[in-house]
């Protein structure tokens, strides 16, 4: 009996320390607990985690230089098919998980060495694209009048074309290369940005906690960099994370029509398109490749999802 | 002290411009605030009442400056605030605060409740890091919260507390006079009383001037010195509270006190019911704005003339805006 009251104060006790303990809960934790109910958005995260791995240790995971030739090093010719040890190919040929391309070079090296293509690219377009779509957004809703007018007009004429036509219009003006597709992405991207960031400010700026920042005395700066663009910001982290998506996938179709990556660099477009006419004698050649992009797409797209979901509710309390 | 009032209104007038068509042009202008005459003194509390619409929070967010006037004049302890821009208005916001009505809309979500509240300390660069965490804590006691939620956020406080951290941002810069924008509207009745109370002491602790916005005479009686009564944007009477209450002058008074409910079902209610619905302020009606629904209203006067506040004949505290009244119909009879 005494035992059991004692259990209870001390149960008690505990629970009321935990109480002082407990951290307060900041719109990210709670935002974190949401995201991990969720499996689509855990599957998304652990693809684009694993992703981003094997873009970083590529060196390591890789058995071979991704434009190594091995003709003349290895008994292996043209478009291989693959071959694993483990699944019963004969021990004595080469083991190439993904066989070998028309060059005679590792298809699985190739594939691996593509994601730090592709991510770079994916992360740099949204990461410019994000920064002057939404900067040009907030100055836009939170100056209004003829300004806005002006930029949202001209981020319409962008809107106005099919964005793979201009990112094809923008790299014929400024040169085929990987760095010129990632402009001409960044800049097919920026509307959206600029878009969602005119909206949200215009919502904000009316808001009575803005309302109460200009009666304490806020300048027009400080009301935008402390109060408005915080608060904007949830919505443009999950058009990032989706963008991400697009702009990968994009890439891969400028490269894909040469106009991307050049050869012999690995990215994953180009790879698909120098073994499009190959594609009923090496199958493997377009499918991993092909492969490897839909796993990113979906792995950026669920983890949008998931975060949209796990931040909405969030919004307005 | 001086016998100026802190707060004088003269003729002051919002008009909002209402677009439309393709071309989003201006096609008519809503007389939110159509001409309000009015003086607040140093310490005194001052209730504004109306139906919803009629301009009352319009005209607070003028006194506060968030909206520039259209034509008037706002003079604050002596100076000319009505059109002043930008950093002009930056010694003014530090005397005038503004209270808001929604506790869940007025508070930034994303930001640690203390640091809302410090944030017109930091803003006028007042104290070092200690100093105002010290003033944050002093604060949150004075509403009657405690230290330890400055460092938490909005959402894990209800209503009434949410209220209470409005109020004390608006109080940690000391101000001479605070709007109070239908603060307890949208809490329960409980609360309400508790957050009532709670500026009625403050008011008298910290010697502020209010002017007390809300919709509910009930609420209003509990807290003001004097009462103006609101009709489209233009002040229908304005008195101490005992004679409001007591003698109303204007019908529209006398109606909004007949539908105070009283909690006793044996008292014989002779309610004055208005017909009709308020007019829209795009297009309000000739003369004197209540005339449609008025019960005592005089064809031939009172839908051609605009009735002037006018000293009751028998207080010259109590002013209304009514011919048949204080104007010059009541003069003649």
């Amino acid at each position: 009996m005494i035992s059991r009251q004692k259990s209870i104060e001390i149960l008690e006790a505990q629970s009321a320390q935990h109480d002082l303990l407990e951290k307060p809960l900041s719109q990210w934790r709670l935002t974190i607990r949401r995201f991990r109910g969720r499996t689509s958005g855990m599957v998304g995260l652990g693809i684009v985690t694993a992703l981003i791995l094997m873009a970083i240790f590529a060196p390591i995971i890789a058995p071979y230089p991704p434009n190594q030739v091995l003709i003349g090093k290895e008994d292996v010719g043209p478009r291989d098919p693959p071959c694993v040890h483990i699944l019963g190919c004969d021990e004595n040929t080469p083991q190439h998980i993904m066989g070998t391309d028309g060059n005679v070079r590792d298809e699985f090296s190739r594939v691996i060495y593509g994601a730090r293509i592709s991510l770079t690219l994916g992360f740099f377009t949204v990461t410019i694209a994000l920064l002057v779509g939404s900067f040009f957004g907030a100055v836009a809703g939170y100056v209004g009048g003829w300004f806005d007018n002006i930029i949202m007009r001209i981020m319409d004429v962008i809107l106005g074309f099919p964005s793979l036509l201009l990112a094809i219009a923008i790299v014929a003006v400024l040169g085929p290369g990987l760095e010129n597709a990632l402009i001409a992405i960044a800049i097919v991207a920026i509307p959206a940005y600029a878009r969602v960031m005119r909206a949200q400010v215009l919502a904000i700026k009316e808001s009575d906690y803005v309302q109460a920042s200009i009666a304490l005395g806020a300048s027009s700066r400080q009301l935008l960099l402390r109060r408005v663009v915080p608060n904007a910001l949830t919505p443009l982290v999950v058009l990032a994370t989706l963008g991400v998506a697009t702009a990968i996938l994009e890439a891969a179709g400028l490269s894909f029509l040469g106009l991307g990556a050049q050869p012999p660099n690995p990215e994953w477009g180009s790879m698909l398109a120098s073994e499009r006419n190959n594609l009923f004698t090496a199958p493997h050649l377009v499918f991993f490749p092909g492969f490897a992009i839909m796993l990113t797409v979906l792995g950026f797209n669920l983890m949008g999802d998931g975060l949209r979901d796990a931040l909405d509710p969030a919004l307005n309390r | 002290m001086s016998d100026r009032p802190l707060v004088e209104l003269t003729d002051l007038v919002k008009e909002f411009p209402v677009k439309g068509g393709v071309l989003q042009r201006q096609v008519a202008t809503v007389n939110a605030v159509a001409g309000v005459t009015m003086s607040i003194s140093r310490g005194e509390t001052v209730g504004l009442v109306g139906e919803s619409g009629c301009g009352k929070s319009t005209l607070g967010r003028l006194l506060t400056r968030l909206l520039e006037p259209t034509s008037g004049k706002i003079i604050f302890d002596g100076a000319d605030i009505t059109h002043l821009k930008g950093k002009q208005l930056k010694p003014f916001r530090r005397r005038v605060q503004i209270i808001f009505q929604d506790p869940y809309s007025s508070l930034d979500p994303r930001t640690q409740v203390g640091n809302s509240i410090s944030e017109g300390l930091r803003l006028h660069g007042i104290g070092d890091k200690d100093e105002r965490r010290d003033r944050v804590t002093k604060m949150l006691e004075l509403v009657g919260l405690e230290a330890h939620h400055a460092s938490r956020f909005p959402h894990e406080f209800s209503g009434g507390q949410r209220q209470r951290i409005g109020i004390a941002r608006a109080l940690i810069l000391e101000p001479d006079f605070v709007v109070a924008d239908e603060p307890v509207s949208a809490l329960d009745v409980s609360v309400q009383a508790q957050v009532l109370n709670l500026l009625k002491e403050l008011q008298s602790e910290l010697d502020l001037t209010l002017l007390f916005i809300a919709h509910n005479l009930a609420v209003v009686e509990h807290i003001s010195d004097r009462v103006a009564v609101m009709y489209l944007g233009r002040i229908a009477e304005i008195t101490d509270r005992e004679s409001l209450y007591k003698n109303p002058l204007h019908p529209y008074t006398e109606a909004l006190l007949s539908a105070i409910p009283i909690p006793d079902p044996d008292r014989p209610r002779n309610r004055t019911i208005l017909q009709g619905e308020v007019p829209s302020p795009i297009d309000p009606p000739s003369g004197c704005f209540f005339h449609p629904r008025c019960p005592i209203a005089v064809e031939g006067v009172c839908d051609v003339e605009v009735p002037q506040l006018e000293q009751s004949t028998t207080n010259a505290d109590h002013l209304a805006s009514c011919h048949v009244r204080t104007g010059r119909l009541a003069a003649k009879s």
